[in-house]
């Protein structure tokens, strides 16, 4: 199987075949690609990047992230499910806002600093 | 006091108001649109007609001229950007020629000054991107430029101060006589009035036609164009026009009063208001402007427009009485902006032979000053920011625009309601970016001041939305 | 008067400024329009940022606060909702504000940090009606992200650029149906890493040599018509797709916003829309210098810091030194090079000198070689070039040596097997 390898902005083009017991895979760069392609046909994981409402902060809306990759299929829900949050200003990078989000074991952080308005 | 109802507020029905504001005559502006200078009057060359064109005698060459004389004093007055830079029209073989020696004799017989035919050598010595291929022009130097939807605007709120009521959104649906002058049924209500002034535009047949027998029809014909940056706004410093055809007055390449290019239009007779631009259309024109200009620069190029001309079957303006009490100003197409306040003093004189009583006003409002941060100099802005700091915030960074201006164009007489209402007014988003910038914190502006959401604001007329709710709230 | 005037606080004059302050200076004014610093990294909550330079994966805003944070305690003097509106040919600097009114300050040195626009419908001529719901990626992404407003339900998107990738992904995850992303040319201008992660992870299709021929609907958009171009770009008949939507996103390429560099009388490259520097980021009015998107659009912003670290510690060494410049050379293109940043090499250039240049088409195995008027002082091989992704060549000034003011060639060639 053919991929583009998302870890940086290199892109590199990778490919992966099932090989006996374990996997054969070329064109990687560094050993972050090769691990990309293996968890590809094992265990696909995105990061999320979206935003929650904010309370009384200078914006309306704090951007977040998932503090480590989750599985790929569960993103959608994950991202759904951060429309009923709010959050109340002010918010540092790094807070905690949802805790091991859908059960992932990975958090949703705050990734901007907003002040109280 | 005796009720006047002009229908349309365009640039006609603009100048009628504004006219008609100095006597004691309760005018009320009934428009289909939610916002005002909305058709052809938005949409065009944005050029005051030195009046040579017209065939002398008709009512286009009589009001053109005399609409020149106005424009400058009205400009004045009321604050509307208004340059007199002159205009060529280039003949590149004999016929041309003979073309632009008839339009000089047209001149003289419309009583235009200064015109002149030059050597094709002498304009490119006063215009360098002229072409080589032309050999002579016609030399007119009280054409001009202008920006036409702030003429309008400029007089209906003027109109609009001195006590002329407006009616937005509110599209005539039919008209009843009734015993002494007319019901406007409208989409927004009945509107009573004792004389009628028809200033529709494009829509002026459909209005005759509700009180008369038919007598003349609109014919759509619509012009594609194109504005560019200011970095091109300097490649020509007069109006650049071709010889005239049966179908307009060809493609122009001018100067804006803004500092922007201007290139257009094709002629094209289209189904109703067919304001979609097209690739054949934009095609011919730079073509047809190559020919005059060689070398724009299409990399510069930031917006393409389409602009319904007011034509008719008939060859002259249509201004008269169409029933009692009712006048038609109608088929008002170039130089129809150029005409239109000689065209309001024709109504008001009609509207007096239909019995009107014009009895000046002892007051009126007959000014208008606006704040144009762009065009200030250091004093002025520095004084000015210390009055009100809002002038100290630039929003939109492409026309440096301030937040003061953005909030004058808000609460002025007539108040913009619309991201476009906001740009027709204090040019924001007019420049290189198009309102990418600026278009969102403007909309922030339009929410705080009318005490909405921002997905309630509109780009320009009634549904155009701009945003379709909130993230997080229920999808949409 | 001032060491230094920054003008723009985003992710190349945060790092200028906080450079030159690193290496001497003193009295650093930094000016931004906006309320916030960081510039556009605020809107841009999607990681992917800083694997260069922090040597991990931020989101945008986390990349700025880095530099925000850094701020502290270096003594640069900040003015936020401070828009320039004139720069003077002696580094007189015009700003104007709500808080400070209208002032004007001479520095000795200045650096243009003011990012770039997006371009738009306009220039690019799409035909059809003129509706609400044709807007940049970059203004949806503002909306979307920052004030927290959806543009549209069902969207298609022109251009690959990857703003438009990134909002694909972004309106897909908020509850909109992206429909299509359409480029005109044959290959993506965006990151491969974005059309794996952002369309193919959602299923949206890429129409790759395809554009949008009409936009329809009366006051929002309803339609937009697409269809198949030919190698010469134009509109092939018969290959029209008609798409029911709301919305069209336009990703179609980065303009520097220069109008005060321009103003000023300072040079500007036509190929990069962009000051002409030489290799300390100097423009050719001797002071001032330009980093950032202003200078080049870059497509990764650890690019854009490393530049604005040079540019800020070239603009402390020129006020502390009081060193002219001396003579360049220049640098021209050849081969699959459309530009090269910088144009002029100091001749007296010591260390590495990075050079940047874009191709023109996809170049699987190719060479890069800079050379002057009787040697080839490098050149190596690279392979998938692409037109979306800047390419950098580090040049050892050791191996150019001390040689007369000259004309360098910049080449990049195709290897055919």
């Amino acid at each position: 199987m053919d991929m583009i390898c998302i870890n940086c902005p290199k892109g590199c083009h990778l490919s992966i075949e099932k090989d006996g017991d374990g996997w054969n895979i070329q064109g990687y760069a560094c050993e972050r690609g090769k691990a990309y392609a293996l968890s590809e046909m094992t265990d696909p994981r995105r990061t999320l990047t979206s935003t929650v409402k904010i309370k009384d902060g200078t914006i309306t809306r704090c951007p977040v992230k998932t503090s480590a990759p989750i599985p790929k299929d569960m993103v959608r829900d994950a991202a759904k499910s951060l429309d009923s949050v709010t959050v109340i200003a002010p918010v540092k990078v790094g807070d905690v806002i949802v805790a091991n989000v859908l059960g992932t074991g990975s958090d949703i952080i705050a990734t901007r600093n907003i002040a109280k308005a | 006091m005796a009720k006047v109802a002009i229908i349309g507020c365009g640039v006609v029905g603009a100048a009628v108001a504004y006219k008609l504001s100095r006597y004691d005559a309760d005018i009320v502006i009934v428009e289909a649109e939610n916002d005002i200078a909305d058709g052809t009057t938005k949409a065009n060359s944005a050029i005051i007609h030195a009046g040579y064109d017209p065939e002398p005698g008709t009512l286009m060459a009589r009001l053109n001229v005399e609409g020149v004389k106005q424009a400058l004093e009205i400009s004045k007055k009321l604050d509307v950007p208004y340059k007199r830079i002159g205009s060529y029209v280039l003949a590149f073989s004999e016929e041309d020629c003979r073309t632009i020696e008839k339009l000089l004799s047209n001149s003289v017989a419309n009583g235009v000054e200064g015109c002149e035919i030059l050597s094709g050598d002498e304009v490119r010595k006063r215009e360098p991107n002229i072409s080589e291929e032309v050999i002579a022009a016609l030399w007119a130097p009280t054409a001009g430029i202008i920006n036409p939807w702030e003429y309008c605007i400029a007089m209906a709120e003027t109109a609009v101060r001195n006590g002329a009521d407006l009616k937005l959104n509110s599209r005539v649906e039919s008209i009843d006589k009734a015993e002494k002058g007319y019901v406007l049924h409208t989409s927004s209500g009945d509107i009573e009035a004792d004389y009628v002034v028809n200033a529709a535009g494009t829509f002026a047949d459909k209005i005759h036609n509700m009180v008369a027998e038919p007598v003349f029809r609109t014919v759509h014909s619509k012009g594609e164009y194109y504005i560019f940056d200011k970095e091109e706004g300097t490649r020509v410093g007069a109006v650049i026009f071709q010889c005239p055809s049966k179908v307009g007055k060809g493609v122009l390449v001018a100067p804006t009063v803004e500092g922007n290019l201007i290139l257009g239009p094709n002629a094209v007779d289209c189904d109703g208001d067919d304001l979609s631009v097209t690739a054949e259309g934009l095609e011919f024109i730079r073509k047809a402007a190559a020919r005059s200009v060689p070398n724009v620069n299409y990399s510069n190029a930031i917006r393409n427009f389409t602009g319904v001309r007011a034509n008719t079957d008939k060859s002259d303006f249509i201004i008269g009485v169409a029933a009692e009490d009712f006048i038609d100003l109608a088929g008002i197409k170039s130089p129809g902006l150029s005409s239109a306040p000689a065209i309001a003093d024709e109504a008001l004189k009609l509207l007096e032979g239909e019995g009107l009583k014009l009895n000046e006003k002892a007051e009126y409002v007959d000014s208008r000053k606006k704040v144009r941060f762009r065009d200030m100099n250091r004093e002025e802005r520095e004084e000015l920011i210390k009055s009100n700091p809002s002038y100290g915030k630039v929003v939109c960074r492409c026309e440096t625009v301030t937040e003061g201006e953005i909030l004058d164009a808000i609460h002025s007489p007539i108040p913009a309601r619309t991201l476009d209402g906001v740009k027709r007014r204090c040019s924001s988003g007019m420049g290189r970016c198009q309102g990418g910038f600026c278009g969102p914190r403007i909309v922030e502006l339009l929410a705080r001041e009318y005490g909405v959401s921002e997905a309630d604001i509109e780009k320009d007329k009634t549904g155009s939305y701009i945003l379709c709710g909130e993230t997080k709230e229920e999808k949409c | 008067m001032r060491d230094l005037i920054v003008i723009g606080a985003g992710p190349a004059g945060l790092a200028a400024a906080e450079e030159a302050s690193r290496n001497g200076l003193k009295d650093i004014l930094l000016i931004e329009r906006d309320d916030y610093l960081g510039g556009i990294l605020n809107q841009c909550i999607h990681n992917g940022f800083g694997l260069h330079h922090f040597k991990e994966e931020l989101t945008g805003p986390e990349y700025a606060s880095r530099f925000i944070d850094q701020l502290e305690g270096t003594g640069i003097n900040v003015m936020t909702g401070c828009m320039v509106i004139d720069i003077d040919e002696d580094r007189t600097v015009t700003y104007v504000s709500k808080e400070h009114g209208l002032v004007s300050e001479q520095a000795k040195a200045i650096i243009l940090s003011m990012g770039c626009r997006e371009r738009t419908r306009g220039a690019i001529g799409i035909p059809g009606t003129r509706p609400a719901g044709v807007l940049t990626a970059g203004a949806a992404q503002r909306y979307v992200n920052i004030d927290g407003f959806m543009v549209g339900k069902r969207v298609v998107i022109l251009g690959s650029g990857d703003i438009g990738l990134i909002m694909a992904r972004r309106l897909t995850l908020e509850g909109a149906e992206v429909l299509a992303c359409v480029e005109v040319m044959p290959y993506s201008s965006g990151l491969q890493r974005n059309i794996s992660q952002c369309l193919n992870d959602f299923g949206i299709p890429l129409y790759l040599s395809h554009t949008v021929t009409e936009i329809r609907g009366e006051n929002r958009v309803e339609q937009v018509v697409v269809q198949e171009v030919g190698p010469d770009r134009k509109p092939v008949p018969g290959t029209e797709m008609v798409y029911d939507c709301d919305t069209l996103l336009l990703s179609v390429g980065l303009i520097p916003e220069n109008e005060l560099t321009r103003e000023a009388g300072i040079k500007i490259d036509p190929r990069t829309k962009g000051a002409v520097v030489s290799d300390d980021m100097q423009t050719s009015l001797d002071g001032v210098f330009a980093c950032g998107n202003v200078l080049q659009v870059h497509d990764l912003v650890d690019n854009v810091t490393a530049e604005s670290l040079r540019a800020g510690k070239a603009a402390a060494e020129y006020v502390l030194s009081g060193k002219k410049r001396g003579e360049v050379h220049s640098v021209v293109t050849k081969g699959a090079a459309t530009y090269a940043v910088p144009q002029k090499i100091r001749c007296d250039a010591e260390g590495n000198v990075t050079m940047s240049f874009r191709v023109n088409r996809t170049i699987r195995k190719g060479t890069i070689s800079l050379s002057g008027k009787d040697k080839t002082f490098i050149s190596i091989k690279r392979s998938d070039m692409t037109p979306g992704e800047m390419q950098q060549l580090i040049v050892p000034m050791k191996l150019v040596g001390n040689i007369e003011p000259q004309e360098f060639v910049l080449d990049v060639e195709e290897v055919t097997e």
